[in-house]
């Protein structure tokens, strides 16, 4: 108001200054103070213009009221200023507009006209003390706006400042006095006259002076609350909560003519609102063009196409939800062109780089297009093979009616949605072509972004219009795709499903393999229904049954989808057979067919191979392993796990320790994966389940066939026969079933499956039934024929070479029984067995290939002395081994035989010669006993076997030839039971009545017999056993006294008593004297003997000489006496000292000097060393030491004599046992105990 | 209250799967094995910004027209995928939320069982009628 002229002037100036400046807003509700940049508009002042009570405009609201004047005098200011000063008040207060402000212009140009003028000041403060009483700042001087001067500057900037809080205050002041108003508005909404137009047109009113601030952020806010409430309003409708005003929105939708986005304000729609017509879409349509617009200022495109896909389902679920009745395909066009239309529009605003970066955003309304294009395409029969239909075109006709005519905006625009939708739905090429560019594009965009499985489910789409479209061979890359990825991730239903389309596409284009197998791949799929299965395993079935016009051709099928391998039986159970036998496998195959379906042929393809290491081939080693039950079992095929998961092998960990080498502590330990290469080896990237490459047939010599078989479904056991026929290794390979010309085929057998086939040559095994063979008793022999690939005639026998001294005994009943190599008994047979002087000869029963007799022969070996040295050594007699001969006393191992028998076998030219061994049960020891002259030979029979014998008939003859000997027996049984592993003792006493030879031969025998079976059939032949005892005549009676000292009447310990010595001749001069001790002076002999007193117990210590050499004359009755003190050790009855004889040969005699001489030399010292020990046991060391030097003294330098110890037989010391009281001195005091 | 549910293993497989109208069983199997791809994208990116504090549930996944479809993913990137119908505007993020939480407790449980073999598909009875529980219970 007030002078308009100076305000013209002043504007430019004003309007340019004014939004330089950022001011502080502060707000209200603790709303953050912002930063903003005021710009308004002045508009002159007109009463009209101020609002009326109740207007909720706030746009074109004013915020201040400015009345401009330059008056300078004051009569001028009143006269006409002032009044029109108080107008303009009044008028201000009558509307409560408290936001004004007075400008007064100073202007220095007027001034100086004027020269009755009044200061100033004086104006302005006349105008503030009429107007602005309270608010001095009211009042502003502007001085010489129009001049560039520093005082112009200043009053333009106080001026400035001022405007601008002022402007701020009073906005300020009427947007919160708007909010305010706005919220009672909205808390009212539960009122029955309510509009949410209204509401929404008071509310965007706010929302464009935020964004005229450029406060878009508030502006958005503002918006995103009108739709929350009106989807919130939606929502409770459907909860039964309807709003009358919600009514109006429900109205069937009439036009989809999509989003419009290119404007900022869309006029047409706000219009509609305002008048409140506005459909559901219209009001949505309006509301996200308005929210688009915005996110576009605030730079987020990405948020557009976020919203616009939620906002297009939540529309489509609002008019569900309002039960608004729209046109079949409204919608559809409606979201597919707003689709477009967000599309376009964000890619209008953004460079290619941002775009092709923020495809994750964009993607979801691209798919969502084509989708509704292609729901389209459907509904008017653009997809059809045939074309629309008339019906079709008339929805065509009115769906293209609904979206109106295109707005003028997107007229020019050749690539509009509009246009597109309308040309796309024009022709059924024009469809095609937009169709196939949007789902390219989408699939493009998913792959590039990752989403495989997004990009194969739109390629099936595709794949179903390319089906509709009858091309199927494109159709045929999608699927395949898709249905690789499901595979991979093993999805069953999807698979299924897509296999289901596959199947129907390879059908199309005649590829009948692949449809063959994808058919059987679907028969066997539980999801599909039985009737779906049905077909396609009659398709299978139907084409198998074709003649097919090339004769050979095949076509070759995985097994695995038409019936899998359960278990695999084989009988025999271990899977050998030997050459000619026969084996039977028995498979069961789980047939996966709905229906029986009849096999002209099932084969198992064997792959033959002989293996290198023969051991593996040998029958002991087959028959002994793989003692499996016979049946294999196949893992059960794991489809629904995808193919990554189940073709990996499990883990094989192993524990791990190393130790060091030196001190075996623990180094290291751990697990290792014995399998890493199978693990750890890349993946196959295409894993070929689908396509059947590298499925060959393999045809291999062997094959094991069976005809003609109908496969139930289920499971169904199937039998092969085979004969064996190379020995060798037969793996089985590939087993593949046939029906016409389609062959299934399971290309690998896992695990793998061998069986093994061996030719084996005759055999003849000879083994004791014990554990080792008695001599002399009959003995079991178990032979064992095997057979092997020699069949056994009748007539064909065993040709035994007889040994001397083993008997082949032949016993009445003697059977043999047959057995097959499974060892099942098959037969058994009398035995007849032929024996002749030479040869013994077995007929064997008739046996065929491959199987074992048994049968069982007694055998006696013959016992012979083991004593007849030298005598045995004729072929074939026993050859007794006398092992460890000098240790016989302790070792109680058995004197053993060995017997040879060739064995002529029919199937051999050569002869199998066999070695038995056979024990000796008894080992015998003979002794000579003495008694004075009287001789006695005792026999000592030891059991060495297990067994107990019943000895009898025990005799001992005289095998040399003197006649007056007589052995009388002593013993008192004639038979006895002789026990495992005790001694029996035998003793004879010798008689003679001439003069005893020197030397005697004796033979014992004895029958023996088991005592456990006392019927035997044969007469056993007598154990022998032949020694020889020599020296047996008593030469010399030994006797030695001991008396106490004289005078007393026992011995004392440490006393010393006499010992007395007596050798006596009992003979004459004998032929066993003659030696070289036996010196020779006038008819006159002596010998030279060596007596030697021992005590070897300890009790007594010889005092002086305890031995000598005395000359004895070879007399009868001619007596030595010998005189020596002993002094006993202990009190008691001692045993007396033992007196040892010795034969004293001179040092010249024949064979000891050369032999022994030097040993004695280097010994330097005497002799006895035999003794050496004995000596050095007894305690009288003095003696000892003097006999040392006596005795070294004497021989130095010179050899040795040498010393005989006389044979047992000729010494008789008749004093032995005799035993000396002594009692204990009587000062001993000393009593050592000793405690062990 | 679901329309479907699914556990699907790390590999990507489904270990279980149920919907609740049975005739549409295919299409549910289609939507989820999509959504995996949004799955895998979240995890990816999650992968990068949080890894201690990782939150499980993914959030909405895949709004489609008729159904929205939610995931949550287990330490052990076993998913769970939940399609829920459009229309059911009860339904908020806490709710799905809750339900979640239900399933992995009751998968726990599977997982817990000794005779179960990681991996395997479940076949647990408790864990079916749980299932069953969150898909008959209309809002």
């Amino acid at each position: 108001a007030g002078d308009q002229n100076l305000f013209t002037s002043i504007y430019p100036t004003l309007s340019q200054q004014l939004p330089r400046e950022p001011m502080e807003w502060r707000r209200s509700y603790g709303r953050a103070p912002k930063m903003i940049h005021l710009e308004s508009n002045f508009v002159q002042f007109k009463e009209e213009l101020l609002p009326k009570e109740g207007n909720k405009a706030l746009l074109t609201f004013p915020f201040l009221h400015i009345y401009w004047t330059e008056c300078c005098d004051t009569e001028v200011y009143k006269a006409t200023v002032k009044d029109d000063l108080t107008k303009w008040q009044n008028v201000l207060k009558a509307h409560s507009s408290v936001d004004w402000l007075i400008v007064v212009v100073e202007n220095d140009a007027k001034k100086k006209n004027k020269t009755n003028i009044l200061p100033r000041t004086s104006i302005v403060d006349k105008i503030r003390n009429d107007f602005c009483n309270k608010q001095s700042d009211r009042c502003v001087v502007l001085s010489d706006p129009l001049k560039d001067s520093s005082r112009t500057q200043e009053s333009w900037n106080a001026f400035l400042t001022k405007l601008r809080t002022l402007l701020l205050m009073s906005f300020t002041k009427n947007l919160g006095k708007f909010e305010d108003d706005m919220r009672t508005l909205r808390e009212k909404r539960t009122e029955p006259g309510w509009s949410f137009c209204e509401y929404f047109m008071v509310q965007e009113e706010l929302a464009f002076v935020f964004e005229m601030l450029q406060q878009f952020e508030d502006a958005l806010v503002q918006y995103d609350e009108l739709d929350a409430l009106f989807s919130q309003y939606v929502v409770n409708f459907g909860a039964g909560d309807g709003a009358n005003w919600l009514a109006f929105f429900c109205q069937p939708v009439k036009s989809w003519n999509g989003l419009i986005l290119r404007k900022p304000i869309d006029m047409e729609k706000r219009e509609l609102i305002q008048r409140q017509e506005a459909a559901l879409l219209d009001l949505r349509s309006y509301l996200f063009s308005r929210q688009c617009t915005l996110l576009l200022f605030l730079q987020r495109p990405w948020e557009v196409a976020q919203r616009a896909l939620e906002l297009l389902h939540s529309c489509v679920q609002e008019l569900k939800l309002l039960e608004v009745s729209v046109p079949p395909g409204a919608l559809d066009c409606w979201v597919f062109l707003s689709c477009l239309e967000v599309l376009q529009r964000i890619e209008g605003c953004c460079d290619r780089a941002q775009i092709d970066s923020n495809i994750a955003h964009t993607v979801g309304l691209w798919s969502y297009a084509t989708e509704k294009l292609k729901s389209l395409g459907y509904l008017c029969g653009l997809v059809s093979e045939k074309g629309p239909n008339s019906e079709d075109l008339n929805r065509t006709v009115d769906l293209l009616a609904g979206l109106g005519a295109e707005r003028p905006e997107t007229a020019n625009t050749a690539q509009s949605p509009y246009k597109k939708l309308k040309e796309a739905l024009s022709s059924v090429e024009a469809f095609e072509k937009h169709y196939l560019d949007l789902s390219h594009a989408t699939i493009e965009m998913y792959t590039s972004i990752g989403r495989i499985r997004s990009a194969k489910l739109v390629g099936k789409d595709l794949a179903e219009f390319y089906m509709r479209k009858k091309s199927p061979q494109k159709a045929e890359i999608y699927l395949q795709g898709a249905l690789k990825n499901y595979l991979a991730e093993g999805w069953a239903l999807p698979i299924t499903h897509t296999r289901k389309q596959l199947a129907e596409c390879q059908k199309h284009l005649g590829q009948i393999e692949n449809y063959l197998q994808t058919s059987s791949l679907l028969a066997s799929d539980h999801h599909l229904t039985e009737e779906e299965r049905k077909y396609f395993c009659q398709e299978i079935l139907t084409f198998a049954s074709q003649q097919s016009d090339s004769p050979g051709h095949r076509i070759v099928l995985p097994m695995h989808s038409f019936a899998h391998l359960r278990d695999l039986h084989f009988d025999p159970s271990n899977a050998v057979v030997h050459v000619g036998g026969i084996l039977s496998v028995e498979i069961t195959v789980c047939s996966q067919m709905p229906i029986p379906v009849h096999m002209e042929q099932i084969a198992v393809n064997v792959h033959f191979s002989i293996e290198k290491n023969s051991y593996r081939k040998t029958a002991e080693w087959l028959t002994k392993h793989k003692t499996s039950n016979g049946i294999i079992n196949f893992p059960a095929e794991t489809s629904p796990l995808p193919a990554s998961q189940n073709s990996l092998p499990a883990l094989e960990l192993y524990e791990m320790f190393e130790r060091s080498p030196s001190d075996n502590s623990l180094n290291t330990t751990g697990i290792i994966c014995r399998n890493v290469h199978m693990l750890l080896r890349r993946q196959e990237s295409s894993s070929s389940l689908e396509v059947p490459s590298g499925l060959a047939l393999e045809e291999g010599a062997h094959v094991l066939r069976c005809s003609s078989v109908t496969l139930e479904p289920g499971p169904n056991k199937i039998a092969f026969r085979t004969q064996a026929r190379e020995p060798g290794t037969y793996t089985l390979r590939q087993l593949c079933a046939s029906a016409g010309p389609v062959w299934f085929v399971l290309p690998h057998i896992y695990p793998i499956v061998q069986y093994d086939v061996y030719s084996q040559e005759p055999q003849l095994h000879v083994e004791p039934l014990a554990d080792s063979l008695l001599a002399g008793i009959p003995q079991k022999v178990k032979f064992t024929v095997t057979t092997g690939h020699y069949t056994i005639k009748n007539g064909d026998s065993l040709q035994l070479s007889n040994v001397e001294s083993m008997l082949i005994l032949c016993q009445a009943e003697n059977r043999a029984v047959v057995y097959s190599n499974t060892r099942e008994q098959c037969s058994s047979a009398l035995l007849r067995i032929q024996s002749s002087d030479k040869v013994t000869s077995i007929s064997l029963p008739v046996a065929p290939a491959y199987h074992v007799i048994e049968f069982e022969l007694e055998v006696l070996s013959l016992p012979s002395a083991p004593a007849a040295r030298g005598e045995s050594d004729l072929l074939g007699t026993p050859e007794p081994h006398r092992k460890h001969k000098d240790k016989q006393k302790t070792s109680h191992s058995m004197v053993t035989t060995d017997h040879k028998v060739s064995i002529d076998c029919p199937w051999s030219i050569y002869s199998t010669v066999i070695a038995l061994t056979f024990s000796v049960p008894f080992r015998t020891t003979h002794s000579l006993l003495s008694s004075g002259t009287r001789k006695y030979v005792q026999v000592c029979v030891q059991n060495l076997s297990e067994l107990e014998f019943q000895l009898s008939d025990s005799n001992l003859v005289d095998t040399g030839d003197s006649t007056d000997l007589q052995l009388i027996p002593l013993n008192t049984q004639s038979q006895q039971r002789i026990y495992s592993k005790q001694p029996v003792f035998f003793v004879w006493e010798l008689k003679w009545t001439q003069e005893p030879p020197p030397s005697l031969r004796c033979q014992f025998s004895m029958r023996f017999s088991p005592a456990s079976d006392e019927r035997l059939s044969v007469s056993l032949k007598p154990y022998t056993y032949e020694f020889q005892v020599e020296n047996f005549f008593t030469l010399y009676n030994v006797k030695a006294e001991i008396s106490p000292p004289s005078g007393m009447e026992y011995c004392r310990t440490g006393s010393l008593c006499s010992l007395e010595v007596s050798i006596t001749r009992l003979s004459d001069l004998l032929e066993v004297d003659k030696d070289d001790a036996l010196t020779e002076s006038e008819d006159y002999f002596s010998t030279r003997l060596m007596y030697e007193v021992v005590d070897n117990s300890s009790n007594w210590a010889v005092c002086g000489k305890s031995c000598g050499v005395i000359s004895m004359p070879v007399a009868a009755q001619a007596t030595h006496r010998v005189h020596m003190e002993v002094m006993p050790l202990f009190a008691g009855y001692l045993p007396l000292p033992d007196v040892r004889l010795f034969k004293y040969l001179p040092h010249h005699s024949a064979h000891s000097c050369q032999l022994d001489a030097d040993s004695w030399i280097e010994n330097d010292s005497l002799s006895v060393d035999k003794h050496g020990d004995e000596q050095l046991d007894s305690s009288s060391v003095k003696s000892r030491g003097s006999m040392h030097s006596a005795s070294s003294s004497e021989h130095k330098g010179l050899p040795m004599p040498r010393l005989q110890a006389l044979p047992a037989g000729q010494v008789f010391n008749s004093s032995t046992g005799m035993q000396v009281l002594v009692i204990p001195s009587q000062d001993d005091h000393v009593l050592e105990v000793s405690v062990t | 209250m679901a329309v479907c549910i699914a556990v699907i293993a790390k590999e990507n497989y489904p270990l279980y799967i149920r919907s609740a109208p049975t005739e549409n069983e295919l299409k549910f199997h289609y939507m989820v094995h999509t959504s995996l791809d949004v799955v895998d994208e979240k995890i990816s990116a999650m992968g990068k910004a949080l890894v201690d504090q990782r939150e499980l549930y993914l959030g909405l996944l895949y709004p489609t027209e008729d159904y929205k479809v939610y995931g949550y993913v287990t330490n052990s990137k076993v998913k769970f995928v939940m399609v829920v119908d459009s229309s059911n505007t009860a339904l908020r993020d806490n709710e799905i939320r809750s339900m979640f939480r239900k399933l992995h407790n009751s998968y726990t449980d599977v997982m817990c069982n000794p005779f179960y073999n990681p991996g395997d598909r479940i076949q647990s009875r408790a864990f079916d009628n749980m299932v069953m529980s969150m898909m008959v219970q209309v809002c």
